[in-house]
């Protein structure tokens, strides 16, 4: 499979902060990539420093074309959708201006109308809040709403930052398989980072672990859910 | 009665020069989280601009349009080659640069045109519109251009894509980023059309307080009592906060003796300091809150 990411070199740093030594890793295309770690790994800030959200260098090339000296809007408008952690949703705009932000950049208006359509059929709940603040929504179907916004981009490439936080099992376990069905029906590529690593080995092919701003361990998630040491060392079941 | 029902429709009419003034404001401290001093200058200096077009002989109506134009690109010059660099900087270099921008566009109006008081066209004609003598023709038509001017505005920010990805950049320019916005842009455009509705402003108020290089001082203050009464993260607050200023003014300088014209202006200053002592978010404004 070619690589729709690839990632060689990565440093980032926050002020005289550095917090990536030198990340090498790759999204294949259609596939799925996870990023696993404790707190403060820098699996946050890898995804951060794909979107140019802080200062980075080494060699970042999505589709082809290098972007590692991109701004965060020219990156968005190539297909990558960032869903960040803590939602990143426009608290004050109503759901469905929230979803219409999502295709700002886009010129097939007509498309974004099935689009939004689309939206509405994966998260039923967010058509009958379409008219709400988006502030005032719950924390799960704020991240319906992150996740929805995200697809109305129509991404080649979704970067989500713990999907799973704040939401109640059940609802965790819709998401990922809205997300299954994103990844294979759609063929949009996902870079996933998880808290729950048990639940993003099931739905990623790749899985890189960091610790302190390197990989410690790479492979085939099928390898690492297998191999019992690594399991209980890094990932804690 | 009469009186009242008078001062009140007059205070109304100046109340929407205010409005826009503050309306201004507030799109610019949306946009940037900075308060333009320099706002009433810019109004002043598109005014003068539109003076010129008229004594070179263009009708009211194409030098009003030509101005609104030639000042939303100024504003938008000036957010590129003034602000832009400054971005980061704390706020007060916001504050010095403002200051600057107010003197420079001052004394460059005083030596373009020097600081001779001159009288400004209506295209509205002075007469009252009913024979009561209620209210003149311009004041009627500043009212009116105002309120063509909001309802533009509404529909431009509610309706628009550029207008909702303006409101997205302004809320939360990181999240505006992801989606694709670019968010430089905005903030200029944002400058442009705060500067075209100064412009309108200065236009449609010169003709009562007269064309001088200090004309929008008072106005200015008003503008800034009634961003502040109606709240600086409101839009429409900052519209309903300036017709209140304008009638308040207008009714304390006539009914309250003591304050009669000499001490209007003080009327502002007591307006923001009351506010901002009472109820710091203004009317409509929401509570800034600092996560500790």
């Amino acid at each position: 499979m070619t690589a729709l990411l690839d990632v060689y070199g990565l440093h980032a740093s926050y002020g005289p902060t550095r917090v990536l030594h030198g990340l090498s890793f790759s999204v294949s295309d259609r596939g799925v990539t996870t990023l696993l770690g404790g707190n403060g790994a820098g699996k946050t800030t890898t995804l951060r420093a794909i979107c140019g959200m802080v200062a980075r260098t080494g060699e970042i090339t999505f589709a082809g074309q290098t972007i590692t000296r991109s701004s965060t809007e020219h990156i968005a408008r190539l297909g990558v959708a960032h869903v960040p952690d803590g939602r990143g949703t426009f608290t004050r705009l109503t759901v469905e201006e929230n979803l219409e932000l999502g295709a700002i950049t886009r010129r097939d208006r007509n498309d974004v109308v099935d689009d939004l359509e689309r939206v509405f059929g994966y998260f039923p709940v967010l058509q009958k809040r379409r008219g709400q603040q988006a502030g005032t929504l719950s924390g799960g179907e704020q991240q319906m709403l992150a996740i929805g916004r995200a697809l109305m981009l129509r991404p080649r490439l979704m970067l989500l930052d713990e999907p799973s936080f704040g939401l109640a099992p059940r609802l965790v376990h819709e998401l990922f398989d809205i997300l299954t069905t994103l990844n294979k029906r759609e063929g949009v590529s996902l870079l996933l980072v998880e808290q729950n690593a048990a639940l993003a080995l099931e739905l990623a092919d790749h899985a890189y672990l960091l610790e302190t701003g390197r990989i410690v361990f790479s492979g085939a998630a099928r390898e690492i859910r297998e191999d019992e040491k690594i399991r209980r060392s890094y990932l804690g079941y | 009665m009469e009186l009242l029902l008078q001062q009140i429709l007059a205070g109304l009419a100046t109340g929407t020069i205010y409005a826009c003034i503050a309306l201004a404001i507030v799109m610019t401290y949306q946009a940037i989280g900075h308060l333009n001093f320099a706002q009433g200058e810019m109004a002043m200096f598109s005014t003068f601009i539109a003076w010129q077009l008229t004594q070179w002989g263009a009708p009211y109506w194409v030098a009003f349009f030509v101005t609104v134009a030639v000042s939303f690109a100024g504003g938008v010059l000036i957010e590129l080659i003034v602000l832009r660099p400054i971005q980061h900087a704390p706020v007060l270099s916001h504050v010095a640069v403002f200051i600057g921008l107010l003197a420079i566009l001052n004394s460059l109006a005083g030596f373009l045109w020097d600081f001779n008081v001159k009288p400004f066209p209506t295209p509205f004609g002075t007469a009252p519109l009913f024979a009561n003598g209620f209210i003149d023709a311009h004041q009627a038509g500043m009212i009116a251009v105002t309120l063509f001017l909001l309802a533009f505005l509404y529909v431009f920010f509610r309706f628009t894509r550029v207008g909702l990805a303006m409101r997205a950049a302004a809320h939360d320019p990181v999240s505006a980023r992801l989606v694709g916005i670019r968010v430089g842009w905005m903030t200029a455009l944002g400058w442009g059309m705060a500067a075209a509705i100064g412009a309108i402003a200065g236009m449609m108020i010169a003709p009562v307080v007269f064309l001088e290089p200090n004309m929008m001082l008072g106005v200015l203050l008003y503008g800034f009592a009634g961003a502040v009464l109606g709240g600086l993260t409101s839009p429409a607050g900052a519209v309903i906060g300036g017709l209140i200023v304008g009638v308040i003014e207008n009714l304390a300088g006539t009914f309250i003796p003591v304050i009669g014209g000499e001490l209007k202006l003080t009327i502002a200053l007591a307006i923001i300091v009351v506010v901002l002592v009472m109820k710091p978010q203004g009317l409509l404004g929401r509570p800034v809150l600092h996560r500790v």
